[in-house]
């Protein structure tokens, strides 16, 4: 589980995250949704410790990350996979270099055992055929199933992903989101996405943050968010007429 | 962000990039992977620069030796003189600093924009220490190599030139480049060439590592490396000149 306590971090004079305090569970996808400049992505990359908050904690089973040796500190790296939002693959290695790069870093495994694992993952991301192309010889799609390979081949507990399905179709998105979905429930996965995709947040939000201004405006799952009357929430996700009519007909069903 | 900022922020990134590698097999992976990229691919334009700009000296020289007092073997001599001291080291490096340094920036640069940098951090990797420092350890090691070649080109170039234009004989030139020979001369161009091979894969490192924004951003990191690259090199070669030959 990551316990997010009073969450504080600003550049400068600038305040981005205010105080923000939450809970994601394991084998739940999580998801943080807002407008841009809300905090999201400061939120995420504090959580990944790519930032240190200026106040407050986070902690990962209990570890409170900023209190980590570098030791400990190396093993809890070992235990997040991230999916960055434009895939962030390495871009002069092939697919099987990119999924096989954590292991040669940072495991004792034989030539022959990685490869088995990256085949393995490859395969759980339905992609099998891919492993000598170049990220750049693949689509959108395929980059960020390479994307989520990489991010789970060290078997992570802590799954993070930066708007994984930016820049896709509607049909592809959902493959991603679904993929994302059964892996957190396969392996008990911590996850938690960063999303501004709507679809997203009406078929995987098993628990959905919304940020305003850097505070927690809202926390809910996809059912409460039919239901809630909280005025940011209704504003942010249901401004178009589309899922104000799915809204309207979620109420009328469950009258 | 004022100079002093900058050069702080240049140390402390010099000072993240001397820890031990992680992986020692990875490390080594990019290690022959750098020295291709910056050595060996950078050997054909300083072969042909080298060359060629050798009979140029040579021949400039000739045609400003005009006096009969004045012994053709000094066209050798002059021409080894400029070769070894000032163009194979200081020349040969600011082609170097074009060439590589932007290819450094702008490599290092787009992974930055593009995430791959932060990518490894998360996986819990040292970024600078796996991007920078093979650079650094195939610049440092490479150029010297490079560097002598150059010498040796340049030179034969000069005496190409004099044989095909007839302004001196390859003998007098010879003669020339025997004469007054000092072993020191080499030490100082090669301890020039270390110093401007370390700048050339740090000084980019820097820029590209640090750069923000996108593709426009990168381009102009490029040319700001290039630019800083080249006249730290300038100015390198004048504090080394005065404190090792005067």
């Amino acid at each position: 589980m990551i316990e997010v306590n009073n969450l504080h971090k600003g550049f400068g004079d600038v305040k981005i995250l205010k105080g923000i305090s939450t809970k994601f569970y394991p084998g739940k996808t999580s998801l943080i949704i807002g407008q841009s400049g809300s905090g999201k992505t400061v939120f995420l990359k504090s959580l990944i410790g790519l930032h240190t908050p200026e106040e407050g904690f986070i902690s990962f089973d209990g570890r409170v990350n900023t209190n980590f040796t570098t030791e400990e500190k190396r093993q809890w790296r070992q235990e997040i996979g991230m999916v960055f939002q434009g895939s962030a693959l390495f871009d002069s290695q092939t697919v099987e270099e990119n999924v096989m790069f954590p292991l040669k870093m940072f495991t004792k495994k034989t030539n022959s055992e990685m490869l088995d694992r990256v085949n393995f993952v490859l395969k759980r991301v339905n992609l099998e055929n891919a492993n000598k192309k170049l990220p750049a010889e693949l689509s959108g799609g395929m980059q960020k199933r390479v994307a989520i390979a990489r991010a789970i081949v060290m078997n992570p507990k802590y799954l993070f992903c930066d708007e994984p399905n930016s820049g896709l179709d509607p049909q592809t998105a959902i493959v991603i989101d679904n993929l994302i979905q059964e892996i957190t429930e396969e392996y008990n996965i911590t996850t938690v996405i960063n999303t501004h995709d709507m679809n997203s947040v009406m078929e995987i939000g098993e628990k959905i943050l919304f940020l305003k201004n850097g505070l927690k405006a809202w926390e809910g799952s996809s059912e409460d968010i039919f239901k809630t009357d909280n005025e940011a929430v209704v504003d942010f996700v249901y401004s178009s007429n589309l899922f104000k009519k799915v809204r309207e007909a979620y109420l009328n069903e469950t009258k | 962000m004022n100079y002093i900022e900058h050069v702080g922020k240049y140390f402390m990134m010099l000072f993240q990039v001397f820890k031990k590698p992680q992986r020692r097999r990875f490390f080594y992976e990019s290690l022959f992977k750098e020295i291709e990229e910056l050595g060996l691919k950078s050997l054909g334009i300083i072969m042909f620069i080298s060359f060629f700009i050798g009979g140029v000296i040579a021949l400039q020289t000739a045609l400003n030796v005009d006096s009969p007092f004045i012994p053709k073997s000094l066209i050798g001599f002059a021409a080894k003189r400029s070769i070894i001291l000032e163009f194979a080291p200081t020349f040969c490096s600011i082609i170097l600093a074009g060439k590589v340094g932007s290819y450094i920036t702008s490599s290092i640069g787009t992974m930055r924009v593009t995430e791959q940098i932060d990518a490894l951090e998360v996986m819990g990797i040292n970024s600078l220490n796996h991007l920078v420092l093979p650079k650094v350890i195939a610049t440092v090691f490479f150029y010297p190599f490079l560097i002598s070649l150059a010498m040796v080109l340049g030179i034969f170039g000069g005496w190409v030139a004099g044989v095909l234009s007839g302004l001196f004989s390859g003998l007098d030139y010879i003669e020339g480049l025997q004469m007054d020979f000092k072993p020191f001369l080499i030490t100082y161009a090669m301890i020039k060439t270390l110093v401007f091979a370390f700048l050339i894969a740090t000084v980019p490192s820097y820029h590209g590592y640090y750069v923000k924004g996108g593709s426009i951003a990168v381009g102009k990191a490029s040319t700001k490396s290039v630019v800083w690259t080249t006249i730290l090199i300038v100015i390198f070669n004048y504090f080394l000149t005065q404190m090792l030959l005067t």
